[in-house]
């Protein structure tokens, strides 16, 4: 299933700000159902990827411990207006997702 | 919106009273994690062609005690604190599932800024590889499963450094 991310970039000036957040539940696998009482399997983002015009920037290794919807804040050097900014992310139980935007 | 608070409160509740659950139940998690590790492997290749993808370090995320989790992460070698390192997090949370943390250096080089909440089920929350085109900075949000230090640990220059913030998570939101 396809997950919402929103991304924004921009330049401030003095570098590029990226904000980013992924809609994703981040399940800790430690959780009961109320009802059932059963393990509600652990479903969470392991690794997000930030490419700035197609070169790495930034790996996130994440885990259980990452709040649900992350969010993902960081600030690079050596971007202008216009390139291209893409995050890519994959989860424990082989889901992915990714967007790209262009700094404004 | 107050049900949808609610059931956020519930489940910080929650992480603390499966901090109680006995081994057997922690086997049988582990077995999951493990195989919930080769589903990446085979997507991550799917999704950055040509570029090596820095292999996901499910025993880190697995491992209960935070010395443990730092091996992997890290290596042997121990971190020494530094007041070049800030961890800004708020000073009281309300609700432990979600603690903004933001961890910033002024150390030179730095390759890895990795947070930890030694007292969580599973004590590395994130690490972060940077580039050398990044700021020193990154801001994420976290879980806390109660009153505790956040520690982010800095590689810079190919030597540790570390860090550490309290933050009083409050329990009254639990509703018991």
């Amino acid at each position: 299933m396809e997950r919402k991310m929103k991304i924004r970039a921009w330049d401030n000036g003095k570098n590029t700000s990226i904000k980013a957040i992924i809609f994703h539940p981040m399940e800790t696998g430690l959780r009961k159902d109320k009802k059932t009482g059963k393990k509600i399997p652990g479903h969470y983002i392991t690794e997000v990827n930030c490419e700035h015009n197609g070169k790495n920037l930034l790996t996130c290794l994440w885990g259980p411990g990452v709040s649900k919807n992350p969010f993902l804040a960081f600030d690079f050097d050596g971007a202008k207006k216009g390139d291209d900014v893409k995050i890519s992310w994959v989860d424990n139980q082989g889901g992915k997702g990714g967007s790209t935007v262009k700094i404004s | 919106m107050a049900i949808t608070k609610m059931i956020t409160h519930i489940t910080g509740c929650d992480l603390i009273k499966e901090f109680l659950m006995d081994k057997k139940r922690r086997i049988i998690l582990k077995a999951t994690m493990a195989g919930g590790t080769l589903a990446v492997a085979a997507g991550a290749n799917l999704l950055t062609p040509g570029r090596v993808m820095a292999a996901w370090p499910a025993k880190a995320f697995a491992a209960k005690k935070m010395d443990a989790a730092m091996n992997v992460i890290t290596g042997k070698d121990r971190p020494v604190s530094s007041n070049q390192i800030q961890v800004v997090a708020p000073d009281i949370a309300e609700n432990g599932a979600v603690v903004s943390v933001k961890a910033t250096t002024t150390l030179p080089n730095v390759e890895s800024i990795s947070i930890y909440v030694p007292v969580n089920a599973y004590p590395l929350s994130a690490s972060y590889i940077l580039s050398k085109q990044m700021k020193p900075s990154v801001s994420g949000r976290i879980k806390m499963a109660k009153t505790a230090d956040i520690v982010a640990v800095v590689k810079s220059n190919g030597k540790l450094y570390t860090a550490k913030k309290g933050v009083k998570v409050t329990l009254g939101g639990c509703g018991g």
